[in-house]
């Protein structure tokens, strides 16, 4: 218990003011989140949502779950890349990438468990089928990717305690793994499209398509990559660590491609259906269609220049635009677009929020002291030593010179 | 043969004995009259110029809150009556937000709640009787019965009364056709009932994705596990060729 509080102490005293603020901020933020967890719990949904009758998906339903899934879509993307088509270059950063997956389900599930009702009923589609249900689909695919991805990082822990026998009859698995990985999540984050299949009379014109299906499970390949770069970005600064950035810089090109497909199949689906003139009516829906549009093309102008794609800010602002843009979508699709339809208006409550924001602050946290006592991030070669030391010389340049200004 | 309920709003007199018998039957609280439907009453009587009309779930014959409820908690039964059982539901409130007509309410202020919302008095109708609301009615506004043969009625009533009422026939064909059909004075939309749903039955949309699903998990897994398989057997074949002038980054997924 002592050497614990002395490693505490020594690493609180380690920290700068802005890591300490962080902490506090991160600190907050969990606390408010039990609290606001007990009111869910004791005195039902209710007492912390501002869902109704007309309008019985919120917050919850749109960010933690149809966004968090998407964002998740980097472990599948990256798994597929590197085992399937054995793009070896991206290696060194599947882990993050399937741990952040891996998390970032939990974080599903978890916040399925507040959003619903009796949640201790949450294993009943194992026993109580009903095959025409996509949520039957969604519930069975996140079951067993979870436990996927689950298989896929435990490698990880057995490695680190250098259990090297189940390591090795698990390894034998890994593709066999992968592609049930890859399957389950082509499946589900398309499943999540179809969610919406059954409401065309609420969801505004400008969403509901029958491709929903295929437009999630293509912007979900799209979002994939962008998070991972975001990712490392974030967790480079956090860790303080040298950036891969000739892999991330790769992966720009790939995800160059993914959002060409996906933003020129939206405009085209907008043709067939001719709903072109809606997009530019300037009401409310269209004003939320077009910011979404925006931030992918932003992303696509910033990833032209090749300039922009092989350096660390370029690349993090195209990857934070895919991100906001892609989780803008699956807000404008849960929420927004389904306002008119549904008679009714809805704002999150301040407590959903709460809870959304407790969610990710433990998912980061968790993937925080996953990172510091596993090994997650690739050990660093002399190679990289050297890119890192590069990079620092010129960062120190490009300070130096900002003094100089 | 399917029964179904046959409103008439032309009828109607506005003396709610539906409401109070429904809430008898289902033990449901004795509240005061509202003019929405929740959680504490299955119907409600509502008045729009100078008619009265009611509100209860549709009982769709193809019914979109079965075919989207993950755990089967919403049936239909072969009687007509769409019914609930609490203890099978998880909560998810997809049946709400998927209903066309926006029936099913819930219990927002209970911690565990359930969903509410008319079930056409199923034990009743089991036992071959009437339907609360339908046996109370004094001037058979409500009426209860085969569904073809309250189709019929109905319209011949078009004939016999010209003029009487606006010649449509809601929930004959409404999303597949419903167990609830209504007939009116005055138009359904001015009552807030969608004239816009269309008449395919909505659990097709969703059944012509869903019903895909084994075969891309068939071809999917087979197409994933050939691509796999030649990519990899090839590099293996490479890196036997230049024996050991690789390097080791691409050794772990070498399918051995
Ligand atoms: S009206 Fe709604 S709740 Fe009633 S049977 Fe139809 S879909 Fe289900
Ligand atoms: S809330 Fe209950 S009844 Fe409705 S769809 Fe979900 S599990 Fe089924
Ligand atoms: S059919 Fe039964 S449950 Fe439905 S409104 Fe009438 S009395 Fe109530």
């Amino acid at each position: 218990m002592n050497a614990v509080l002395t490693a505490v102490r020594h690493e609180i005293d380690g920290m700068n003011w802005k890591r300490k603020a962080a902490w506090v901020v991160v600190i907050f933020l969990l606390l408010q989140g039990l609290f606001l967890t007990g009111k869910r719990f004791i005195f039902g949904l209710g007492a912390v949502t501002n869902l109704t009758d007309e309008f019985p998906w919120g917050m919850w339903i749109s960010f933690d779950v149809v966004g968090g899934v998407a964002l998740a879509a980097g472990g599948f993307t990256l798994c597929f890349l590197v085992y399937v088509i054995g793009y070896h270059k991206f290696h060194d950063i599947v882990r993050p990438t399937v741990l952040t997956a891996f998390l970032g389900y939990v974080l599903v599930a978890v916040g399925l468990l507040y959003d619903l009702g009796k949640y201790y009923n949450v294993w009943h589609p194992m026993i109580m089928w009903n095959p025409h249900s996509v949520m039957f689909e969604v519930a069975w695919c996140v079951m067993l990717y979870l436990t996927v991805l689950f298989l896929e990082f435990v490698p990880v822990v057995l490695e680190k305690f250098k259990l090297v026998k189940p390591l090795k009859t698990l390894q034998k698995f890994t593709i066999p793994l992968v592609i049930a990985g890859v399957l389950l999540s082509t499946l589900h984050q398309s499943s999540l499209g179809s969610v919406f299949l059954i409401v065309p009379e609420k969801l505004h014109p400008l969403w509901y398509t029958p491709i929903l299906p295929l437009l999630f499970f293509l912007s979900a390949v799209v979002v994939g990559p962008a998070m991972v770069i975001v990712e490392s970005e974030l967790s480079a600064r956090v860790f303080r660590r040298g950036l891969e950035l000739n892999i991330l810089s790769e992966l720009a090109k790939y995800l160059q491609v993914a959002l060409f497909v996906y933003v020129g199949l939206k405009i085209q689906d907008f043709f067939v259906r001719k709903v072109v003139d809606q997009v530019f009516t300037m009401h409310y829906e269209s004003l939320f269609m077009l910011l979404e549009l925006g931030l992918l093309v932003g992303a696509m102008v910033i990833l032209a220049f090749p300039k922009m794609r092989t350096n660390s800010r370029g690349l993090f602002w195209a990857g934070s635009l895919v991100v906001i843009g892609i989780l803008l979508n699956r807000f404008n699709v849960s929420w927004i677009g389904m306002q008119r339809g549904s008679g009714a208006t809805y704002m999150p409550a301040l407590s959903e929020i709460g809870v959304s924001l407790f969610l990710v602050t433990a998912g980061a946290l968790v993937f925080y002291f996953v990172c510091r006592f596993f090994p997650i991030f690739p050990a660093i070669s002399e190679e990289d030593t050297e890119r890192i030391e590069s990079l620092k010389s010129r960062k120190e340049k490009r300070l130096s010179a900002q003094v100089v200004k | 043969m399917s029964k179904a309920i046959l409103l008439d709003f032309t009828k109607c007199i506005g003396c709610r004995a539906c409401e109070k018998a429904c809430a008898e039957e289902h033990r449901l609280p004795d509240d005061p009259p509202t003019d929405k439907l929740n959680y504490k009453n299955y119907t409600v009587v509502l008045q729009r110029g100078n008619q009265y009309f009611r509100k209860m779930c549709m009982h769709c014959q193809t019914p979109v809150c079965v075919s989207v409820c993950p755990v089967a908690a919403l049936e239909k039964t072969s009687d007509g009556p769409v019914i609930y059982y609490p203890d099978k539901c998880m909560g998810c409130r997809y049946c709400m937000m998927a209903c066309p007509f926006q029936i099913p309410k819930y219990e927002w202020e209970k911690p565990v709640p359930v969903i509410r919302k008319c079930i056409m008095c199923n034990k009743r109708v089991a036992e071959g009787l009437e339907t609360a609301c339908a046996w109370v009615c004094p001037t058979a506004a409500t009426r209860f019965g085969d569904r073809e043969k309250l189709i019929q009625i109905a319209e011949r009533r078009f004939a016999t009364f010209p003029g009487k009422y606006v010649e449509y026939l809601y929930g004959k064909n409404e999303v597949g056709g419903t167990s609830v059909i209504m007939l009116s004075g005055i138009p359904f939309e001015e009552m807030g009932f969608r004239m816009d749903l269309g008449t395919t039955a909505l659990p097709e949309l969703t059944w012509t994705v869903m019903s895909k699903i084994p075969n891309v998990v068939m071809t999917g897994g087979i197409l994933l596990g050939g691509i796999s398989w030649i990519i990899h057997r090839r590099m293996q074949i490479d890196q036997e060729a230049h024996s050991h002038d690789k390097d080791h980054g691409n050794g772990k997924g070498g399918g051995k």
